[in-house]
């Protein structure tokens, strides 16, 4: 407990726990699209996965209470460390001119918050199924079963995504959370002390790679879906 | 006024180790009770605050820079020297000890310049314990470069930036007593009086530089570490706030002032590129250990430097002085530089000016050692001038750089009023006529970290200690002077700014004053000053009040001492009728122009005593005996 | 060269302060910048108008008291360069500039482009030292120093503690500074015995003083002009995490020290 208190009071360990509890989501989302590629398997393998997850409660729980207080755990560290940098420089310059600094890195906090409202909506959206309204297909996520009464998750994916908008707004807000985790990683090596000037552009180059390949792994599928992929299998 | 050098007696190796003995101490307990004012915080100043500090004084340090670690100490780029012989190539004390008064052309005192190179080693130890990041061979240990009027290699090196990483060194000495709380630091912070009371030093009044409060602070001692006088000349390689108010101040309560006409000007700088100069740039001596310096043999020659085939161009170092060569001392180098340059050989557009050229160390080295050696140096140069010096030689000229004069001290470093301690540039004890380079930082730390917490407090052991409090009436005297002239230099609503003035007066004594020097020159230029400080006077202009951060008006209060002092300089350099060292005087050179010291009637220190206004100072002389060297013609041939 | 300053004004800490325009006349681009604002500043007082008050001193670019941010950038902006070392012929005739203090709630105003920077002494007094008195050192070459720690420690040495990574920092934090300090000691054999109590208290006073967050920008180390390196940042970043995982390895007891 001492150590979370040292930790949430100096601006160095808000930094640990932004990278930890970062890290952690990291590693979620590529779990996350390597579980949801399987929609390129075919509806078996797609349901079946999906099945096992519904079914198994005791991984289930408390994988989505970690995620939701690794979450929470990042937003309000960075909300707090956003007030403190707020505070730091009461009066602003006449023009802010971005030295050095980056696009993604100077973005964290509005990438942060639409990533957040695009989570908020993709729970709502596959996950609750609710309102029903929301996915614009006019049909019910929730009765979607296929011929082994399980929950057809893979119609309702390709259902889902073949809905034009909602497919641009996933593209783009995976679009922005890579663009988060760009710099997100960079910051994770530097705020852990993992990065040296030997090092430095190994690790640039790393989390250029890595976001790069989250955002075409995740992109694909409303593509995919988009470009007619599934078309025949949901019919 | 009585000068007693208090130079202890018995062999010269012998003297700093029986004075330490001799010295009374003060009792661990006791030290809290004696309050000490350091002003200044560069290396002299803040490593003396921080071993006082450590020592148990309590300690008071001004300074009128924002935070202490941007005292001009910092500027030093070359180096530091110290006998440590890590090179085996011949070094001793000894030879520190010669090459240092030899270098100062025999008018430095044998006893003080001894002990410096005997505690140079300690400096190294205490800089490295320190976290100083000295340069370093692969095998771990520390380099050495050689630097001007030596045949050794005795220069230790951090980079271009030694005084930079020295002072940091005794800066974090100093936070971590300020952190203690045995120092209480006032930064932007200006002394304007010396308050002495029944003829001790004990206290000073300061004014802050941001409120304009005046305050009065008492002690049982007085430390100046207030650095040189160079601004005097408006154009130097000093920072811009470097003056001579608190020396003066001083001075004006009845301390000697020592030696002013020997000022140095160094060989390496920057030349001048127009009339808007605020002040010159050095580059250091170091780099003459891998530069050539040369002009076209031909006059007026305006080919570019690469154009013009070796057997054209006179490497004068060189020739004239073939064992030292392009590390001939500073004043010679000067003087040879100027002397080419009257003689129209000088390059660049003005014409003051000459090569330092790099093409041969580049060739036989590699751009890349050299880079590594100088290359802060090389893009400072660059920044100012938009020259690539790796490809195109430098342009170098000399400029005023260093005072060696500066207030008299006795052996413990106090002046003739007993509680004022002078530390560093400030005093005038230990390079004579000419400081070698790399000696300065030497002196600084040697005064501050290891001649000045000994000697102190024997002071304080020895004599009979007033408390005055700072409602004495010498105190509240000394507040009224200092608030009157505060407010007679506001009154000045005439028409030329405090800038024009001080270049004026720059530009008056760096032809009369400067380089080479006449009776005739240092007559006008006696019967012009008092001219020009009734203008300054009468005619001056400084906006604002005092009761705000106001930095014409700080401006203006060292310009108008800088009035005064000068003055005292030209008067110096007129009395001395002989050259040695900073001090060349065209009547005596020899036959090929090199300055004739006059052994026989100017072997002494010449120290100055304060009449009051508008009456000549009266002059005191120490003479100057040499017990272990032999008087000899300075050569460097 | 004839040009327009933008200059900020302000009388004291508690002015909320404002831009004011001044033209500078028959600049010459061999002219430093701060040449060209004493230039400005003479004519303001011939004027019978108090001048702009501006910090600088040495003027060679080492002591770091010059401290202007320049249309937006600190130090004008280029490459390892201050204020003092900027020269006009990088500017072209008729611009307009605008010439802005270092802005950090941590560096308050103490007159026009003048700010307060002794938070950053304060951070240096918290533990930015290795606790040596005067006398007793051993023998300069009593401990070799690798010449890659010696010229690394080096690099972060240089820092001229002038504040500019605050100032360009768009959280204004303190890290560049801190970390130099720290990473210049560190590296040492020297600075090791106070190595996990530096980092920690350093830290601790640069929290207090109001500095930001560093969010790896890298703004800092673009305008540093002893172009010191970010990642010293991520050296103090490392030695803080194992000092503060550390914590005190020691029991607490109550009994004291030897009699």
């Amino acid at each position: 407990m001492e150590l979370a208190n040292r930790l949430w009071r100096s601006s160095l360990g808000k930094k640990y726990l932004m990278a930890l509890s970062g890290c952690a989501l990291f590693l979620f989302v590529v779990g996350h699209m390597i579980g949801n590629l399987q929609v390129f398997l075919g509806p078996e393998a797609l349901n079946r996965y999906a099945h096992f997850l519904q079914s198994t409660p005791e991984i289930l729980w408390p994988a989505r209470l970690g995620l939701l207080a690794l979450v929470t755990l990042h937003v309000v560290t960075a909300i707090r460390l956003w007030a403190e940098n707020r505070a730091a420089r009461p009066v602003a310059y006449s023009t802010y001119t971005p030295i050095e600094a980056s696009y993604a890195s100077r973005t964290m906090v509005v990438s942060g918050v639409i990533v957040a409202a695009f989570i908020v909506f993709h729970l709502l959206h596959f996950t609750l199924q609710k309102p029903v309204g929301l996915n614009l297909s006019g049909q019910d996520f929730a009765q979607l079963h296929d011929a082994h009464q399980r929950h057809d998750v893979f119609r309702m994916v390709v259902v889902g995504f073949q809905q034009a908008p909602v497919s641009i707004f996933y593209i783009a807000a995976v679009g922005l959370l890579c663009l988060h985790l760009r710099h997100g990683l960079q910051a994770w090596f530097q705020s852990l002390g993992l990065r040296n000037e030997a090092w430095r552009r190994p690790i640039d180059t790393l989390a250029w790679v890595a976001a790069a390949v989250v955002f075409l792994g995740n992109s694909s599928i409303p593509v995919g879906i988009l470009l007619g992929f599934g078309k025949d299998m949901v019919k | 006024m009585k000068l007693e050098s208090r130079i202890p007696s018995g062999p010269l190796a012998q003297k700093w180790d029986r004075h330490r003995f001799e010295s009374k101490l003060v009792n661990p307990a006791n030290k809290r009770k004696f309050d000490v004012i350091v002003v200044g915080s560069g290396l002299a100043g803040a490593s003396a605050a921080a071993s006082l500090g450590e020592l148990g004084y309590q300690v008071k340090c001004f300074c009128f820079q924002d935070s202490p670690r941007r005292a001009h100490s910092i500027a030093a780029q070359g180096g530091i020297n110290a006998a440590k012989n890590y090179q085996n190539d011949g070094d001793s004390v000894q030879r520190l000890f010669y090459d240092t008064i030899k270098g100062g052309d025999f008018r430095a005192r044998e006893a003080n310049v001894y002990r410096l190179a005997q505690v140079s080693a300690n400096i190294i130890d205490q800089c490295v314990a320190q976290g100083v990041p000295f340069a370093r061979e692969y095998g771990g240990l520390l380099a050495n470069r050689s630097f001007g009027g030596t045949q050794v290699s005795r220069t230790f090196y951090a980079r271009g930036q030694t005084g930079q990483q020295l002072l940091l060194g005794a800066y974090q000495a100093l936070a971590r007593q300020i952190a203690a709380g045995s120092v209480k630091m006032y930064p932007r912070t200006e002394m304007l009086e010396l308050v002495v009371v029944e003829g001790q030093a004990k206290g000073i009044v300061t004014r802050n530089l941001v409120t304009g409060e005046i305050l009065s602070h008492a002690a049982d001692a007085v430390v100046l570490a207030t650095g040189g006088y160079g601004n005097v000349f408006f154009l130097s390689t000093n920072a811009k706030g470097c003056n001579v108010t608190a020396l003066w101040r001083a001075y004006r309560r009845g301390a000697a002032f020592a030696n002013p006409c020997y000022t140095q000007i160094h060989p390496t700088c920057i030349p001048v590129s127009g009339d808007h100069q605020s002040k010159l740039t050095l580059m250091s001596e170091s780099l003459r250990n891998d530069g050539r310096v040369w002009v076209p043999k031909k006059k007026g020659d305006t080919r570019a430097p690469r154009d013009i085939p070796e057997e054209e161009r006179d490497y004068y170092l060189e020739r004239k002085y073939p064992s030292y060569g392009n590390l001939a001392p500073r004043d010679i180098s000067s003087r040879a530089a100027k002397e080419a340059c009257d003689a129209g050989r000088g390059v660049g557009s003005s014409g003051l000016g000459v090569y330092l050229d790099f093409a041969d160390s580049i060739q036989r080295l590699g751009e890349d050692k050299i880079r590594e050696r100088y290359g802060n140096l090389f893009d400072m140069y660059e920044k100012i001038t938009g020259e690539n010096a790796y490809r195109t030689p430098m342009r170098i000229y000399p400029a005023v750089h260093y005072a060696m004069g500066g207030l008299w001290v006795d052996y413990n470093l106090m002046s003739n009023l007993p509680g004022l301690f002078v530390l560093g540039e400030a005093n005038f004890s230990d390079h004579g006529a000419n400081r070698l380079g790399a000696s300065a930082l030497m002196q600084g730390l040697a005064d501050g970290y290891f001649v000045l917490p000994y000697t102190i407090g024997h002071y304080f052991a020895s004599t009979r200690q007033l408390k005055p409090a700072t409602s004495h009436p010498e105190f509240k005297k000394a507040e009224e002077e200092a608030r009157s002239r505060l407010a007679r230099l506001l009154s000045g609503k005439g028409k030329r700014t405090v800038l024009s003035l001080h270049r004026e007066l720059g530009k008056l004594l760096w032809e009369k004053c400067g380089m080479a020097r006449s009776e005739a020159g240092l007559k006008e230029a006696l019967r012009i000053i008092p001219g020009l400080r009734e203008e300054f006077w009468q005619n001056h202009l400084v906006p604002g009040n005092n009761e705000s951060f106001n930095q014409a008006l700080e401006y203006a209060g060292r310009v108008a001492d800088f009035m005064e002092f000068a003055e005292l300089l030209c008067a110096d350099a007129l009395h001395r009728n002989e050259s040695c060292g900073g001090h060349f005087r065209v009547e005596y050179q020899t036959e090929d122009g090199e300055a004739r010291r006059d052994d026989e009637n100017f072997s002494y220190v010449a120290a100055w005593e304060y009449q009051g206004e508008g009456r000549a100072p009266l002059l005191h002389k120490e003479p100057l005996t040499f017990e272990e060297l032999k008087l000899a013609t300075r050569s460097y041939k | 060269m004839n040009l327009t300053l933008k200059v900020w004004r302000q009388k004291d800490a508690k002015d909320p302060g404002r831009f004011e325009t001044y033209p500078a006349a028959n600049i010459l681009p061999d002219m430093s910048f701060l040449e060209m604002l004493d230039v400005v500043n003479e004519r303001l007082i011939e004027e019978g108008r108090e001048p702009i008050a501006c910090d600088s001193d040495c003027r060679e670019g080492i002591c770091g008291t010059c401290s202007l941010v320049i249309d937006g950038r600190p130090h004008g902006g280029h490459h390892g360069t201050t204020v003092c070392q900027l020269h006009m012929r990088h500017f072209q005739d008729g611009q307009t500039i605008t010439i802005e203090p270092w802005r950090a709630r941590a560096f308050p105003i103490l007159r026009d482009l003048v700010c307060d920077r002794t938070a950053l002494d304060r951070i240096i007094q918290a533990g930015g030292f290795v606790s040596v008195n005067t006398g007793g050192a051993p023998d300069g070459n009593a401990l070799p120093v690798s010449k890659t720690d010696a010229d690394l420690s080096m690099d972060a040495a240089a820092c001229i503690g002038c504040g500019a990574c605050v100032a360009a920092c768009k959280n204004a934090s303190a890290m560049l500074f801190v970390s130099a300090k720290v990473s210049h000691l560190g590296l040492l054999p020297q600075g090791q015995p106070e190595r996990e109590r530096r980092v920690l208290n350093m830290v601790k006073t640069m929290d207090e003083a109001g500095f930001g967050n560093c969010t790896v920008l890298g703004s800092c180390e673009a305008v540093c002009p002893k172009e010191v390196s970010l990642s010293f940042i991520a050296r103090m970043n490392r030695d803080y995490g194992w000092a503060i995982l550390r914590g005190n390895p020691r029991r607490q007891t109550g009994a004291g020290g030897a009699g």
